[in-house]
């Protein structure tokens, strides 16, 4: 962050809040500086995600609408956008029923404590240049802490609506969850190594000191994250959890009202920090070759965190659910392996770029050799397990058809009556 | 540094409070009779389908949850343990790529183990 710009820079809004606290500092009040700097973080969250939720209500269904070749929510507002500002109000009114042979206290609890994580990770996460509420030495593995809570608080939704498609959805949660933790983390292994830091803002600056996002040099942990994250907030194609079809509404079948539209709410809000966070670790958060010069970087940061959701939007619209089966022996024989051997990889080049002590121009021909070796990896373990076209069934022609058909032995009045009796 | 975390908990107010507010709205237009309140015994009922619910759904879980459950224990903690050597690895350099490579190939080995087993798939 620049010390000498003057507070009213808005291209970073820190600008103007350290204008603030610098007056509150020379005049001697530090505890109150200090409490005022926390209080305008937590206020910027609070406010962010509630409006960023009642926009991404409207941003989802009307792209949902538009894959599904329908009009969406139009009628409320200049094209629909009051929609989810109605919805809020309905679902205040309804009624809020607790199941009667569940347990009350952490029927109640769940929903409340359903935001923490959410917000505990927006905390770490640079909105701008220098817009961090507090950038931890630690926040990669932070970010990894507070998102393991989740889905103890789905879990408590589900234990104590003592309703068995709760119950079952809140275990697939968990078998989901730490079935996928384990290639996000590995992927996210990547990105600390090289960048050498954990902190998300020296990630950032990494990015911008070489000139490069780290989408570049790391497309696998790239798509290795995309796919566990998506399933570690449980949207579709990994929503198991709360398959509609199968298991009616998973661990929040028993929640009415607006307890109900937290749980909803809140896996919107997941779905764009996700997309911020892909920001932050390969897209170089707000730094974008030389754009945040002229734009905010914070305006920069929301394009990049929005496009990220609508790709979680785009998935959800396009692609079919995966059965427990073959969504957790997908994480376990495909996605770990695959991190790890590329974990190796980019360590090897990290030791090597530093034992040399070679500029930073070397990371060219790594991102080349990476992008080639995640080709040849890939197709190479798909080859290896025999996974292709394992599941498509054998077309059948038009004979064979009729050939079956005629094969089906009719029914005679001989054989009902020597098989049955009489039917009463 | 202290003071980060103490900006966390302003966080934690903030996780709390969303919520809070939300349920305190409705539970005042309750208050003034916009939102119904009129329970009975079918409505309070757990929902299975339409027909009585049969039994408590607190009881013995399959067990393929808990193999996965123990994976994910061994795995994670093993990786977790990685994240300060991928911050050391610029001073240590080959040294601890080597390092690193004998603690993933002894994690590769129970991987291996475990594959064979079949613990990987779904029963």
């Amino acid at each position: 962050m620049n010390v000498l710009a003057n507070w009213w820079d808005l291209r970073s809004l820190a600008n103007p809040v350290n204008g603030l606290l610098g007056w509150l500092r020379d005049k001697g009040w530090d505890e109150i500086a200090y409490i005022v700097s926390g209080s305008i973080g937590a206020a910027a969250i609070g406010l962010f995600l509630g409006v960023a939720m009642l926009a991404l209500i409207w941003v989802e269904r009307r792209v949902i609408a538009r894959i599904q070749i329908r009009r969406g929510p139009n009628r409320v507002g200049p094209q629909g956008l009051l929609q989810p500002v109605a919805d809020a109000i309905k679902l205040m009114q309804k009624e809020s029923l607790t199941p009667r042979l569940g347990d009350k206290w952490v029927f109640w609890l769940a929903p409340l404590l359903l935001f923490i994580p959410t917000v505990l990770t927006l905390g770490v996460v640079p909105f701008g240049d220098g817009m961090t509420v507090a950038d931890l030495n630690v926040g990669v593995l932070f970010i990894i802490a507070v998102g393991s809570v989740m889905p103890l608080v789905v879990f408590m939704a589900g234990w104590s609506s003592n309703n068995k498609y709760s119950l079952l959805g809140a275990m697939r949660t968990i078998a989901m969850v730490l079935s996928y933790e384990l290639p996000a983390v590995i992927s996210l292994l990547s990105v600390v190594v090289l960048t050498g830091s954990m902190q998300l803002g020296e990630i950032i600056n990494f990015q911008k000191d070489h000139n490069t996002w780290n989408v570049f040099l790391l497309p696998l942990p790239f798509a290795i994250y995309l796919i566990a994250s998506l399933a570690e907030i449980g949207r579709s194609p990994y929503d198991i959890a709360e398959a509609e079809s199968e298991i009616v509404a998973g661990y929040h079948t028993e929640y009415s009202g607006m307890k109900f539209g937290l749980f909803y709410a809140v896996e919107l809000a997941n779905a764009l920090i996700i997309g911020g966070l892909f920001a932050v670790f390969f897209f170089g958060g707000w730094w974008t070759y030389y754009l945040d010069v002229i734009i905010p970087s914070w305006v920069l940061f929301f394009v990049k965190m929005l496009l990220g959701y609508w790709l979680f939007v785009w998935a959800r619209g396009t692609v079919p659910r995966l059965r427990i089966d073959q969504s957790l022996k997908f994480s376990w024989q495909f996605l770990v392996p695959m991190g790890l051997l590329n974990v190796v990889l980019v360590a090897f080049e990290v030791a090597l770029w530093y034992q040399l002590d070679a500029p930073g121009i070397i990371l060219a021909p790594f991102a080349v050799i990476n992008w080639l070796l995640t080709a040849g990896l890939i197709v190479g373990y798909v080859r290896l397990l025999k996974l292709e076209h394992t599941q498509t069934p054998r077309r059948l022609t038009l004979t064979e058809d009729v050939g079956i058909v005629t094969h089906v032995p009719a029914p005679s009045a001989a054989g009902y009556s020597a098989a049955g009796g009489s039917p009463a | 540094m202290l003071g980060q975390w103490g900006h966390m908990g302003f966080l934690v107010v903030v996780g709390l409070s969303l919520p809070a507010v939300a349920l305190v709205i409705s539970f005042l237009l309750g208050l003034v009779k916009i939102r119904p309140k009129d329970p009975n015994a079918i409505k309070q009922d757990t929902y299975e389908c339409g027909i009585e619910a049969e039994g408590s759904a607190w009881v013995q879980f399959h067990s393929g949850y808990y193999v996965f459950a123990l994976l994910f224990v061994v795995f994670d903690i093993e990786t977790v343990f990685l994240y300060p050597w991928a911050v050391a690895l610029r001073q240590e350099k080959l040294f601890a790529f080597v390092d690193a490579l004998l603690f993933i190939a002894i994690l590769g080995v129970g991987y291996v183990y475990a594959w064979r087993k079949r613990a990987f798939e779904w029963r």
